[in-house]
């Protein structure tokens, strides 16, 4: 069941210039949580940020009872959120939308450019309670936007490539020497990131025969399917990216 | 005990609070957090005869304090609404109030034959006001003559209570209410979106994919409260007002110019229960100020 609520900053930590962790303090036991799963965040006091924003769920931590959001500085909605301090309060409209596939074998590899990292914390969680090996695959512009994979590689095998070769291989995430192999050794693809990277990799996933699910990033003005605003066109017709998605499997976009 | 009662025409609400077409789904995206029985009613999402996928993305540009929108009537058609979604909602205690919409007078008419008789709709929103759609709606709206075409086609064939929403985008409103007045509407709401557009500068392309979208929000209440009061001395039947009510005080200045019943749109995005709380300090504002029936404030600003 979706919820309003009053959370509160407990915790803000930027990880380099534009990117940021939030920490938010429930005021009741939070729901089941499920990873691709997303927040509604109101950020006030401006009249340039009239509507919320959504995030991806980064982190649930049950015992502290809060959520944990991966924020990328991108306009006035996310700086003001940048600014916001401990005890301050904020309204927040979750859990929407719906999950990736939770396969309980095989290997799954996880691909994300620059925030795209966000919703795979919690998918890599789920994987490892379920036994399933995860790999990740992060790509960036340089080594400065690469962050948080120490808290990755608890989970899975993490690679990385950069742009400038900074870190990592060197190149974009769909040259990277994994997918040089004939035969990739995964049962499934998931991507979150900048689209024509979630496209290309999705162009990778069909070749190889292997299933494939983007987690989109619409604008959106409600987040829970009043307003018809943030659709993706599909095989069955315009559908909203906030209840029937936010992740897709490929084959059912236009792509 | 405040009596918040009040009559659009024959349709009896139990409250002036209610939801705007376009704004609120089908009621049922919002029982997650709120009691929508609570409401007087829910104006639903605009209905056409056919399926429409409505517009391309990106269909919403945020805009200070308010937001553009070219949705563009996606929706399943009529039949769909009455087989499958109809059904679910109709148990709700609260007045379901479709919203209806053509490409020409022939759509309107079937549309509204169609909803005309089904058992627990008692009123219709005749919506010649839709900024987003090629063909039809605000074309209608903004034009006298088919304006009043359309409003006296629906009235031949619907029985209850036929609420012409109007469209801001016209020179005089007072006008086009006074138009479909004499053509037999029962009530007039107002306003539907301003047409307005957004650049992104740094691209040089336009941020909607139709270019030209609706202007809702906070944005548009002051001209949205005074086309209410140039509407409310205009015409004799009863005035429902929207546009930009975020709050209860909002609803009581749309009241005080002269609606007799309130439409909550944009603001529902935002926070998802905010017609209640708008019910809620309605109540709350009649306390204070010893108001006993919401009748009393209805055109009572003091001039």
């Amino acid at each position: 069941m979706k919820r309003v609520e009053d959370f509160i900053v407990i915790n803000h930590k930027w990880l380099n210039y534009s990117s940021f962790i939030i920490e938010l303090e429930a005021p009741n036991p939070l729901p089941i949580i499920q990873p691709g799963n997303f927040a509604e965040i109101e950020i006030s006091n401006s009249p340039k940020v009239f509507l919320r924003r959504p995030f991806s769920i980064y982190d649930v931590n049950p015992a502290s009872n809060t959520l944990s959001f991966f924020v990328k500085v991108i306009g006035e909605g996310t700086r003001l959120l940048g600014e916001t301090r401990k005890g301050d309060k904020l309204s927040v409209i979750y859990p929407l939308g719906n999950s990736f596939s939770k396969p309980v074998s095989g290997r799954v590899l996880s691909v994300a450019g620059g925030s795209g990292i966000a919703p795979f914390i919690l998918y890599g969680k789920e994987l490892q309670n379920n036994r399933t090996e995860i790999t990740f695959l992060f790509g960036a512009r340089s080594a400065d936007e690469i962050v948080l994979t120490d808290q990755f590689k608890t989970l899975g095998n993490v690679l990385i490539i950069t742009e400038d070769g900074s870190l990592g291989e060197k190149g974009l995430v769909t040259q990277h020497s994994l997918f040089s192999n004939k035969k990739l050794p995964f049962d499934l693809i998931v991507t979150c990131g900048p689209e024509p990277m979630m496209k290309a990799i999705g162009k990778i996933a069909t070749e190889r025969n292997i299933p494939c699910e983007a987690s989109l990033e619409n604008t959106m003005a409600c987040g829970f399917g009043a307003c018809l605003c943030c659709i993706v066109p599909t095989i069955n017709g315009n559908k909203c990216v906030c209840t029937e998605g936010p992740v897709f499997n490929i084959k059912d976009l236009k792509w | 005990m405040v009596n918040l009662k009040v009559k659009i025409h024959k349709l009896e609400l139990k409250n002036p609070v209610t939801t705007a077409s376009g704004t609120y789904g089908y009621g049922e995206e919002y029982i997650d957090f709120m009691d929508v029985n609570r409401l007087a009613a829910i104006f639903v999402k605009g209905i056409t005869l056919e399926n429409r996928e409505g517009n391309p993305y990106p269909r919403m540009a945020e805009t200070a304090s308010g937001m553009l929108n070219s949705v563009g009537l996606q929706n399943k058609g009529v039949d769909y609404f009455i087989d499958t979604i109809y059904p679910r909602i109709r148990n709700f205690d609260t007045h379901i109030i479709p919203n209806v919409n053509g490409s020409t007078i022939e759509d309107y008419v079937t549309v509204a034959s169609k909803l005309n008789g089904l058992k627990g709709i008692k009123a219709i929103e005749l919506n010649i006001s839709c900024p987003n759609v090629k063909a039809g709606g605000m074309a209608f709206g903004i034009n006298p003559k088919s304006a009043k075409e359309a409003t006296r086609a629906v009235r031949d064939v619907f029985n209850g209570t036929l609420i012409v929403k109007l469209s801001p985008n016209v020179t005089d409103i007072a006008e086009m209410a006074r138009i479909v007045e004499d053509a037999g509407a029962d009530s007039v709401s107002l306003v539907n979106t301003f047409l307005g557009m957004a650049i992104n500068a740094e691209t040089r392309r336009p941020i909607l994919g139709t270019i030209t979208g609706g202007l809702s929000g906070p944005a548009i209440k002051p001209i949205a409260l005074r086309m209410v009061w140039d509407v409310y001395r205009a015409v004799k039947v009863p005035v429902i007002g929207m546009g930009g009510i975020m709050n209860a005080m909002d609803a009581i200045e749309f009241i005080l110019a002269g609606s007799s019943a309130i439409q909550v749109g944009t603001a529902n995005y935002i926070d998802p229960a905010v017609s209640i709380k708008i019910l809620d300090g309605i109540e709350n504002y009649m306390t204070r100020h010893g108001v006993k029936s919401v009748t009393e404030l209805i055109g009572a600003m003091k001039i």
